[in-house]
């Protein structure tokens, strides 16, 4: 049986409580919606993108707290990364949300290792990911509103 | 035609042993993540007792043929059995006649029936649909795609912050323009029963017809649609211990008669030729294609089993359990409930504050306990309470106070983890 408190680590609820660039930046130049119809989870992500770097971001919503959690670290761990650099430690947070990262090799993900506890929790994995897949959008200029189902 | 009126005192029999009542559905009966399934969501569907199965698999066992056409001795069977159950639809819900009860999908299937085939033709640009603020969005969307056909207009019966409707303003929007009000009996999101003899007795009286949604209703209390006097009686086999993909649309003969057909294919015509299609009698009219006769033979299972609890009963015992409930939940200092009206079927709609309703959710699954997370397909009404979700608890009579008490341990768990 799954642990809550793998699910529910401290890092995550402070990041709840807490979160970390939770505005919307004047300057910012690429922006995107997301919303999850299932559980009405919404949130929008702001990113200032100068040659192919991620300068500032942010976001705004409202969510569960995985997905608060998630969009708030998201914003410290991009922060200076490059938009290819970015693009692939999404494709590791999934992996790590879906269980089909190796329970080894979390070091790229550095503290967002902390929600390899959502595997156990299918019904989460859009939680999760909400913000990452609207992250994808701004960066790619979709004006679209990402939604997860 | 006219059988006993099967609930008629049932009151002064006992109490509902539940106990005895849940060795009757199977799935009640087992064990997740180590721990007793406390299932708390009968709202989004309930479990089915195992008459119910017996009738599926007795159908595809014995029975199995095509209804309405075989000669064979299979066939006569199966559309005995099938009729048979439309007549126990009709007992229970206190219609007229047998020609008023239509097999549909489900009360979705049901209420677009009557947006395509009763309104559609009756309904012209600057006309109004009158429906409330606690529609579950198939008592919505429906008539949205009827206002974008016809130009017609969509109007909202608000309601206060208990959960009821305001009954003045029902009364100022029923307009020269009004052509139909649909209006669910008892609200999915937040249990409020509503007033809705009083509310067809308005609209009549402006010659308006109505539909009730009656998905909530049903399962819980005897519904009598000769006494409601509406025009439409929608409702779900699978949220009444029934199985999925059987529903029942209710509705007046005289209405039946004049509406044309909602598809087209077999079995509701008499004769077809190239030039010319004439339509079988109510209600096979409605009933285009081989039904699910499975379904409609074991909705007819769930009434029979149902009928020999008594609705009276059931609906005493979950209203004990309500109040019971009610009050374990007052007494849990972050959770507030939302719908608080004072006519309420066994509905917990609630939030933890500081939590949002998904983690509540997970939490209390983990626990073993089954409710129903988000915005419950009534997303204006979550928007009218300035809240993204809520949890809802949302009882049967199969249910215990112990069951409560495991919920309320549940939401002081919740408690500790976000504390």
């Amino acid at each position: 049986m799954a642990d809550l408190r793998e699910l529910y680590q401290e890092v995550i609820l402070d990041h709840h409580r807490r979160p970390r660039n939770c505005r919307r930046p004047d300057d910012a130049n690429r922006h995107a919606d997301g919303f999850n119809p299932l559980c009405g989870d919404k949130v929008s992500v702001f990113v200032r993108l100068e040659d192919g770097v991620v300068r500032d971001i942010a976001f705004q919503g409202s969510g569960c707290a995985i997905s608060t959690a998630s969009a708030s670290m998201m914003t410290e761990t991009l922060k200076g990364k490059s938009e290819a650099e970015a693009a692939r430690i999404f494709e590791r947070f999934q992996d790590l949300v879906t269980g089909k990262a190796a329970d080894s090799d979390p070091s790229e993900l550095g503290k967002l290792a902390v929600f390899a506890g959502v595997r156990d929790y299918p019904m989460r994995v859009k939680c999760a990911t909400l913000a990452w897949h609207t992250l994808r959008a701004a960066l790619s200029g979709s004006r679209e509103t990402v939604a997860t189902e | 035609m006219k059988t006993a009126d099967m609930t008629a005192g049932s009151q002064t029999r006992p109490a509902i042993d539940t106990e005895a009542i849940r060795r009757d559905f199977p799935a009640l009966n087992q064990r997740v993540y180590g721990k007793p399934l406390v299932y708390l969501d009968n709202a989004a569907t309930t479990q089915k007792p195992q008459v119910v199965m017996d009738a599926l698999i007795g159908f595809y066992t014995r029975d199995c043929a095509n209804i309405h056409r075989g000669v064979h001795l299979l066939s006569e069977r199966a559309t005995r059995a099938y009729e048979a159950a439309r007549a126990k639809v009709r007992r229970f819900i206190h219609a007229a006649d047998e020609k008023e009860i239509v097999f549909v999908r489900g009360a979705t299937e049901a209420i677009n029936l009557v947006a395509q085939s009763f309104a559609r033709p009756r309904i012209g640009a600057g006309d109004e649909i009158l429906i409330s603020a606690m529609e579950h969005h198939s008592n919505i969307v429906p008539w949205q795609i009827l206002c974008e056909q016809t130009g017609a207009r969509l109007s909202v019966i608000p309601m206060n912050q208990r959960g009821e409707l305001l009954m003045d303003a029902y009364e100022g929007l029923l307009g020269p323009r009004t052509r139909l009000v649909a209006v669910a009996h008892v609200s999915n999101a937040l249990g409020t029963l509503n007033p809705v003899r009083r509310i067809v007795e308005l609209a009549h009286r402006r010659e308006v017809p109505v539909l009730l949604d009656g998905a909530q209703a049903v399962p819980h209390a005897r519904v009598d649609v000769t006494e409601l006097d509406c025009d439409f009686y929608a409702f779900s086999g699978h949220k009444m211990y029934g199985p999925t993909g059987v529903g029942i649309l209710h509705g007046k003969m005289a209405h039946f008669e004049a509406m044309p057909p909602y598809q087209g294919g077999g079995d509701m015509i008499s004769s077809v030729t190239f030039e010319k299609t004439t339509y079988n009698r109510i209600p096979y009219k409605f009933e285009a294609g081989t039904p699910n006769i499975a379904g409609g033979i074991a909705l007819g299972a769930a009434i029979d089993y149902l009928e020999g609890i008594g609705m009276d009963r059931i609906a005493t015992h979950e209203r004990d359990l309500l109040q019971y409930a009610t009050g374990v939940l007052a007494k849990l200092p972050k959770v507030r409930l939302i719908g608080t009206a004072a006519e309420k079927a066994a509905v917990l709609s609630f939030v933890v504050e500081g939590v949002h309703a998904h983690d509540v959710g997970t939490i209390l699954d983990q626990e073993g306990i089954a409710i129903r997370t988000g915005h419950h397909c009534a997303q204006p009404v979550m928007d009218f309470f300035h809240v993204p979700a809520t949890a809802r608890a949302s009882l049967a009579f199969y249910n215990t106070r112990e069951e409560i008490d495991a919920l309320a341990a549940g939401l002081r768990k919740v408690s500790e983890v976000f504390s």
